[in-house]
């Protein structure tokens, strides 16, 4: 499978991939209407984290032995058989937050309108996540797994 | 007292200085994502927290685009500040504002990039042939079309030997650079440009199968693998220059001169001078880089000579060495001295040509195009039988695929390629290389900003440049009949000169369209 | 004799995470699974939710409905196992069959504890919670009965899981706590202080330094119950919630070592070949400190079995040491505990920082400059990043002033570890 990789060295901190995320998880998909509207009921989910100058987008990595999925006690977090992508099933969460104790990312956050865990989904039906489609200098990439130094 | 040396520290405000752009903000479109306030180096947008609007103060904008390129709405627009002056022939706008700008701060004036002052571009007056009926055009897509090109002394003449039934070459040939195209990245130093941009410049030569130049910054020790595709520098204040460096290259060129500051030096301030500057540059780390304005043990073309056998003594033999010279008005006597003195390559530097920083007044008052230097430097050696010992190099402004072909046609046999080469990784030509405040991340050592530009990016967009020219000039090569560069090179029937006078022409050695 | 290659006695967490730990290395020799319960496998901590009507039957499954199939299990639900002999690789049931093994796997979990000398604790009306079936009951029993009050007994995870499903239904509630302090095994005093005004708002009554000593009842219901104090409280439902203890009988009379739970391995082997323990019924090794514990929670559980599953298929896979985690919504206040919250001793060094008003708490223990324990309440979004840290046992001493601090993130982290998590392929734990 692919995975999401930051490169810290290039990412210049704009925030454009969370964004682009935000919007591509609301409602509307549009970025004014999205910004404009439904600010308080979406969230991006992935975030960047910056000190100085040096700053990284961080969204779930997709671990291959996942502790969200292993802590989670309903099964809603489970990983997509075809893609291989950590997704949470958001009809079976209860919203007990087991998964965000236990993601050594900090990857996953509450839902803001719902009580339902909130984290990437690798944009399910789009090409590519619109995080790596949308970073201006390439600082996020979908590799193949095995292209990813370990 | 000058104000600006007062012990409070107060700096007086620059009411004369006005802006240069006016930003305009769309407050439909903008939805205060902050993506400029994060983006702009000169801090033109802020963010007010408790208003939680974005706004805009035009005053430091610089007209890089940086905001406009990345925010997410198209929400911002830059246009030239519509302050406009009571309109005077001599008293133009920018002449008004270098002396506003002169009154309220006391220095000389910088500048980035080469001459802006309008000076007529000869490129565009010469045109290029084409075939017609008699003589057959040739299409680059179903034919062999050479673009191949060999730099470096080339023997008077060829002595062959028979040998077992078949020939030999008795002649040794002078080592000789290989450039699968007629185009080089000419001398920008690390220090100047980002760590990533000559690692992209250098990375992009080896993909294209030519050569970048070090500058006069020395070669990163990272960049070493690529030495096969770089040519190092040997200027005047010798940073970085050990046998090692010279031998790490595939040549050794000795700066004289740059076409955009001709005569004077250089002066890297020590801010810009860290860790792996100072180690490549091989200078104690904060000190300011002064570059002399000559070589203090060069004052004649036999104090060249001795120089340029150095090198080659110290590269054994093996490695071409190139004499840069800026364009100036003595460029073809000049030229020729430098050939006798041994030089391989000479490379010359018109007064179009990029920089760093410039004193303006140098960089808009010194020196003369690359057109005239050209042709009178290739008449030159031609007329004094010497035109073979030496390649020639044009460089100087160069911007695209048909500047090259019509250099060629002029007499070069190769072109160097600087501004065009960062404005292809993302420059925009906003001209404040020498603030080191570069918001594309070129020409900047500033951590928070050098990380703006992406190697992986910046060589792909440079190996694209190359690609495209490289097919454009084909073309045009394929258009005119000819189907090697070789019979391009000084080939100046295949250019007419439009809207020249005839001293120009005669200098240019080119007959007027129609002729 | 036939043997089956894999028997797994239990149908939870563990046993479903000896299932994904088997087929990772095995993808087709059968399956048996054993479960006294007969639902399809379930998410045990949803009984709570199910209680409260926040979901319904068809959500409680673990796994989905063709997960037997698709994975090539024989499940026999609701038959108990009596027994097992270790010497000839064989199980009994309570219907009399005798089961051959090659491996097996004793995923049982724990059964609660019953309380000891409570009078008429037998009475209609008094409930365990730990079971689906557990929950069913007293649905149905409230539903008959009417009930309006309750009283909870234990102050701990499952007493205010089941407080909770109770509120959402609108019964009165009273917990009735013997220690000082609810949630006294994973909150230190501050966190439980803001448990307990949490549940007061909501209108729980809560009892600490108290116990239940008699149950009042008669046949058409239960009245009430009388306290150590001698105080009394009408109710006419009564959980008891004092703890779970794992559930160690069918090895009981073999020579299986066992202490409070059976005694494994760092591969989860008991001392018995070819038998192995997962879940609440194991007692693994510790991450911090020496010594083995059971350690009842849902993340253990799940790992512990993968870990027991993928060595039963011959493959390898280490137990690294369980630590006590819980993530509880206490009426909607989130809340996170991770390993050692209110530590005894001096040695550790302690970072808080407290926001009543906004029911926000953060706390961290250190000890030798390791995370060893945390608390949040209230925000927690970030909370698993200091819990990785305590797993990783990651010397905090460069960064420790950022722990708490409203920008503390990855970025903060030594740039080794960071490098591996954010640009590598992900982690491993
Ligand atoms: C109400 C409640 C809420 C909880 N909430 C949380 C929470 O929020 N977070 C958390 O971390 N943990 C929580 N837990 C604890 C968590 O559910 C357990 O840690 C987990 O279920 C343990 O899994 P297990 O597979 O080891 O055992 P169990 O889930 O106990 O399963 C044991 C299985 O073995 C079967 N079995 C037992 N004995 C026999 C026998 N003799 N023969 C045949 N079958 C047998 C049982 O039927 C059952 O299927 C909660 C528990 C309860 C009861
Ligand atoms: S879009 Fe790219 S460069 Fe911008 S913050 Fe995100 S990762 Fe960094
Ligand atoms: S919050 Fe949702 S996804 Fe996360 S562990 Fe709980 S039920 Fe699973």
């Amino acid at each position: 499978m692919k995975r999401i990789v930051a490169r810290e060295e290039y990412c210049v901190g704009c925030r454009l991939c969370e964004i682009h995320c935000l919007v591509q998880h609301s409602k509307s998909k549009k970025i004014i209407k999205a910004f404009r509207e439904e600010r308080d009921s979406v969230l991006p989910r992935l975030r960047v984290e910056e000190s100085g100058c040096v700053s990284f987008a961080l969204q779930c990595r997709h671990c291959e032995q996942a502790s969200c999925i292993e802590a989670c006690m309903t099964g809603a977090m489970h990983r997509a058989p075809e893609t291989g992508a950590v997704l949470c099933d958001t009809d079976r969460c209860v919203g007990c937050w087991m998964c965000i104790m236990v993601c050594p990312l900090g990857a996953i956050r509450r839902g803001p309108d719902s009580h339902v865990a909130s984290k990437c989904d690798l944009c399910i039906g789009e090409d590519y996540p619109v995080c790596v489609a949308n970073c201006p200098n390439e600082a996020i990439a979908l590799r193949e797994e095995d292209e990813v130094n370990a | 007292m000058n104000e600006k040396d007062r012990k409070d520290g107060f700096q007086p405000r620059q009411w004369l200085v006005e802006p240069d752009f006016v930003v305009e903000r769309d407050p439909e479109k903008c939805i205060q994502c902050q993506v400029c306030v994060r983006q702009c180096a000169n801090d033109v947008h802020r963010y007010d927290e408790d208003d939680e609007t974005v706004s805009s103060d035009s005053s430091p904008c610089v007209g890089c685009h940086r905001c406009a390129s990345l925010c997410p709405t198209g929400a911002i627009s830059i246009k030239r500040s519509e302050l406009d002056f009571r309109p005077h022939g001599n008293w133009t706008a920018a002449a008004l504002r270098n002396v506003y700008k002169q009154a309220e701060t006391g220095g000389i004036l910088l500048a980035g990039m080469g001459n802006d002052q309008g000076l007529p571009v000869y490129w565009d007056r010469l045109l290029l042939n084409a075939s017609q009926v008699t003589n057959p055009s040739i299409d680059p897509l179903r034919e062999p079309m050479e673009t191949l090109t060999h730099l470096g002394r080339k023997p008077d003449r060829l002595r062959l030997l028979e040998r077992d039934g078949g020939v030999a070459l008795a002649t040794r040939i002078e080592p000789q650079l290989e450039l699968q195209v007629p185009v080089m990245f000419s001398a920008m130093s690390y220090g100047s440009i980002s760590y990533h941009a000559s690692m992209a410049l250098a990375r992009a030569a080896s993909e294209a199968g030519t050569y970048a130049n070090t500058g006069e910054g020395g070669l990163h020790r990272d960049i070493r693998p690529f030495g096969d595709n770089m040519i190092v520098q040997v200027a005047s204040g010798r940073f970085g220059v050990d046998s090692e460096y010279l031998n790490s290259a595939a040549a050794v060129e000795i700066k004289i001169g740059q076409g955009a500051k001709p005569g004077i030096g250089g002066h890297l301030p020590g801010e810009k001078v860290d860790g792996a500057v100072s180690e490549t540059r091989m200078i104690p780390e904060g000190t300011d880089a002064l570059s002399p304005a000559p070589h203090h043990d060069i004052y004649s073309i036999e104090d060249l000579r001795q120089l340029i056998y150095s090198i080659k003594e110290a590269t054994l033999y093996e490695k071409p060495v190139s004499v840069k010279i800026a364009a100036v008005h003595n460029v073809a006597a000049i030229a020729s001295g430098c050939v006798r003195a041994g030089a391989d390559i000479v490379a010359i530097d018109g007064c179009r040509g990029g920089t760093g920083a410039a004193p303006t007044m140098i960089r808009n008052n010194v020196g003369i195009p690359i057109e005239f230097a050209l042709a009178a430097v290739d008449s030159r050696l031609r007329e004094e039988g010497i035109r073979n010992q030496a390649s020639v190099i044009a460089a100087g402004g160069f911007r695209c695929s048909a500047d090259v072909v019509k250099a060629i046609a002029l007499g070069a046999d190769a072109v160097y390629l600087g501004t065009v080469a960062l404005v292809a990784m993302g420059c925009h030509m906003c001209q404040k290389c020498y603030t080191g405040k570069c918001n594309w991340g070129i020409a900047t050592q500033d951590p928070y900003l050098t990380r703006r530009l992406n190697p992986d990016m910046a060589t792909r967009r440079l190996v694209n440049l190359l690609r495209a020219w490289k097919l454009e000039i084909k073309e045009m090569m394929g258009g005119m009949g000819i189907n090697a560069i070789e019979s391009l090179r000084g080939n100046r029937e295949h250019l007419r000169g439009v809207g020249l006078t005839d001293r120009e022409l005669r200098i240019l050695d080119v007959k007027a369209a129609g002729e | 004799m036939h043997r089956e290659p894999y028997v797994i006695i239990g149908n939870s967490v563990a046993a479903m995470g000896a299932v994904e730990g088997i087929r990772s290395v095995d993808a087709d020799r059968p399956i048996t699974i054993i479960s006294n319960e007969s639902h399809h496998t379930y998410s045990r901590p949803l009984i709570s939710y199910l209680l409260g009507r926040k979901v319904g039957d068809d959500d409680m499954l673990y796994r989905p409905p063709d997960f037997y199939d698709k994975n090539n299990i024989r499940a026999w639900l609701g038959v108990e196992v009596i027994g097992v002999d270790p010497r000839a690789g064989t199980l009994e049931t309570a219907d009399g069959r005798t089961i051959g093994f090659e491996n097996l796997l004793i995923a049982t979990g724990g059964k609660p504890i019953v309380p000891p000398d409570v009078e008429g604790a037998e009475a209609p009306g008094v409930f365990a919670f730990t079971t689906w079936d557990d929950a069913r009951r007293i649905q149905e029993y409230i539903e008959e009965r009417q009930v309006e009050s309750a009283v909870v007994v234990g102050g701990g995870l499952i007493g205010l899981k089941s407080m909770e499903g109770l509120v959402q239904l609108g019964i009165r509630t009273t917990i009735v706590e013997l220690a000082d302090r609810i949630l006294g095994a994973t909150f230190d005093d501050t966190a439980s202080a803001m448990a307990r005004r949490r549940l007061e708002q909501s209108g729980v009554t809560v009892l600490c330094g108290n116990t239940v000593t008699s149950v009042e009842g008669t046949e058409e219901g239960l009245k009430g119950v009388v306290l150590r104090d001698e105080s009394r409280i009408e109710c006419s439902l009564v959980i008891f919630a004092i703890g779970v203890r794992p559930s160690v009988d069918v090895v009981r009379g073999t020579d299986i070592e066992v202490d409070r739970g059976i005694l494994v391995d760092e591969r989860m082997r008991t001392s018995a070949d070819g038998i192995y323990a997962a879940g609440d019924v194991a007692q693994a090794d510790l991450l911090l400190g020496d010594g083995k514990l059971p350690i009842p929670v849902f993340p253990n559980a799940a790992r512990q079995g993968r870990i027991a599953g993928v060595n039963m298929a011959g493959g390898e896979a280490r137990w690294r040491g369980g630590i006590a985690m819980n993530a509880v919504e206490v009426l909607g206040l989130p809340t996170v505990s991770v390993g050692l919250t209110s530590p005894g001793d001096d040695q550790c060094e302690i970072l808080s920082e407290l926001n009543e008003e906004e029911e926000q708490y953060r706390k961290i223990v250190l000890r030798d400059d390791r995370v060893v324990g945390a608390i949040f309440i209230g925000d927690i979004d970030r909370a698993g990043i200091i819990t990785g840290l305590v797993r990783e046992r990651i010397d905090v001493s460069e960064f420790k002033d950022l722990l708490l601090t409203k920008e503390f993130g990855l970025l903060s982290l030594p740039r080794e570890y960071r490098k591996h998590i954010v640009s590598g392929r992900g982690i491993v734990v």
